[in-house]
């Protein structure tokens, strides 16, 4: 048990992490935040995720320019306008979702 | 289901809300559903109280799960949101544990999954984004409306980004939401849909046989599937909280 191995001992520490490592104890390294890998990383994941993005910018800008519609009289114009912007927002979503990090 | 005949799929008959609890739960409109919410409350507090109660330098296997959810949740707070994590431990853990539960138990037959109505889950979500909201404010005062401007736009493009910023920004509340909602409402509309089959194709006599045992095999698969969203949902609706939050607190 008490064998000494007359080399330099390794430290504590670095045997505590062969042992945990063998063990399976430590978590692998943890991968960026950023690639959001664990919201579903399969394809069908990213896929129900684009839909959802899209489509949930898009019915809250309807939203919107249906409601200013209906205060200000103006019904079509208003939600015409919000469309596209509905459109470019889930756009925008998704790319915060999955573009490439670089900086911050 | 399918009382009238083997004819029709009544898969959307399992999301009715019925009063709970009898004569008393009719008369205050208790559902099923709320019944559910408390039977999850109850055991998140169960899971935690009773788990803990050795205080085992060892730890049984409740509980490990109890440390080990609370470490999870803990690390998940601390590494997203930044060492300010530590404050919202207690509101991410709550959520986790209470959607989880709640996508857990509707997989036990009889049971119901509250989750899958989108009322409950809209509930949700906006209370994380008002709360998200309060505390950008809280922290950064009127500093926050910033967050709605990009870095180094172009003046003339201001208006049209602040705009689909405050969209994007609002759309969280539906695609968290929706979310949630849609993969437990799907899942459990596909079990449905292959439990009917199994009965539908078991009536016709030797010729279904086959394909009612392969409706019985995708239902078990469905299971364990459904074992894997209610857990991942969960976790996607605790971590994006946290990254909601992080946004929060250090804006940009």
């Amino acid at each position: 048990m008490s064998q000494d191995n007359g080399g330099p001992d390794p430290s504590f520490e670095d045997r505590l992490k062969a042992a945990r490592s063998k063990q399976g104890l430590d978590a692998p390294p943890k991968q960026p935040l950023g690639d959001q890998g664990g919201l579903g990383g399969s394809a069908w994941g990213i896929g129900a995720r684009v839909g959802v993005e899209l489509v949930s910018a898009l019915v809250v800008a309807v939203a919107i320019g249906y409601g200013l519609d209906r205060i200000f009289h103006t019904t079509p114009i208003l939600t015409a306008v919000f469309v596209p912007l509905g459109g470019a927002a889930g756009v925008v979503n998704l790319w915060r979702l999955f573009a490439p990090k670089q900086s911050d | 289901m399918a009382a009238e005949g083997s004819s029709s799929i009544d898969a959307l008959g399992q999301f009715q809300l019925h009063p709970a609890l009898g004569a008393i739960g009719g008369s205050v409109n208790f559902t099923q559903s709320n019944l559910m919410m408390v039977v999850a409350g109850l055991l998140v507090l169960a899971l935690l109280w009773v788990g803990m109660k050795p205080r085992a330098m060892v730890p049984g296997r409740l509980q490990a799960a109890a440390e080990m959810g609370y470490e999870t949740i803990m690390s998940m707070c601390t590494e997203t949101i930044g060492h300010e994590g530590r404050k919202f431990f207690p509101l991410v853990f709550t959520l986790f544990f209470f959607i989880l539960f709640g996508n857990l138990l509707g997989v036990f037959p009889y049971f119901f999954t509250f989750t899958s109505h989108i009322m409950v889950t809209l509930a949700l979500s906006l209370f994380v984004f008002l709360l998200v909201t309060v505390v950008a404010i809280k922290e950064h005062g009127l500093h926050f409306f910033s967050y709605f401007v990009p870095k180094g736009i172009p003046v003339a493009l201001a208006p049209l980004m602040v705009a689909i910023e405050v969209i994007s920004y609002l759309s969280r509340i539906i695609s968290l939401s929706v979310r949630l909602f849609a993969n437990m409402m799907a899942g459990h509309v596909m079990l449905e849909v292959f439990g009917s089959f199994i009965v539908m194709l078991g009536g016709i006599g030797l010729l279904g046989y086959f394909p009612a045992a392969l409706s019985l095999g995708v239902n078990t698969i469905l299971i364990g599937f459904e074992l894997l969203v209610a857990t991942l949902q969960a976790y996607v609706f605790a971590i994006l909280t946290c990254i909601y939050l992080h946004d929060a607190v250090h804006l940009h």
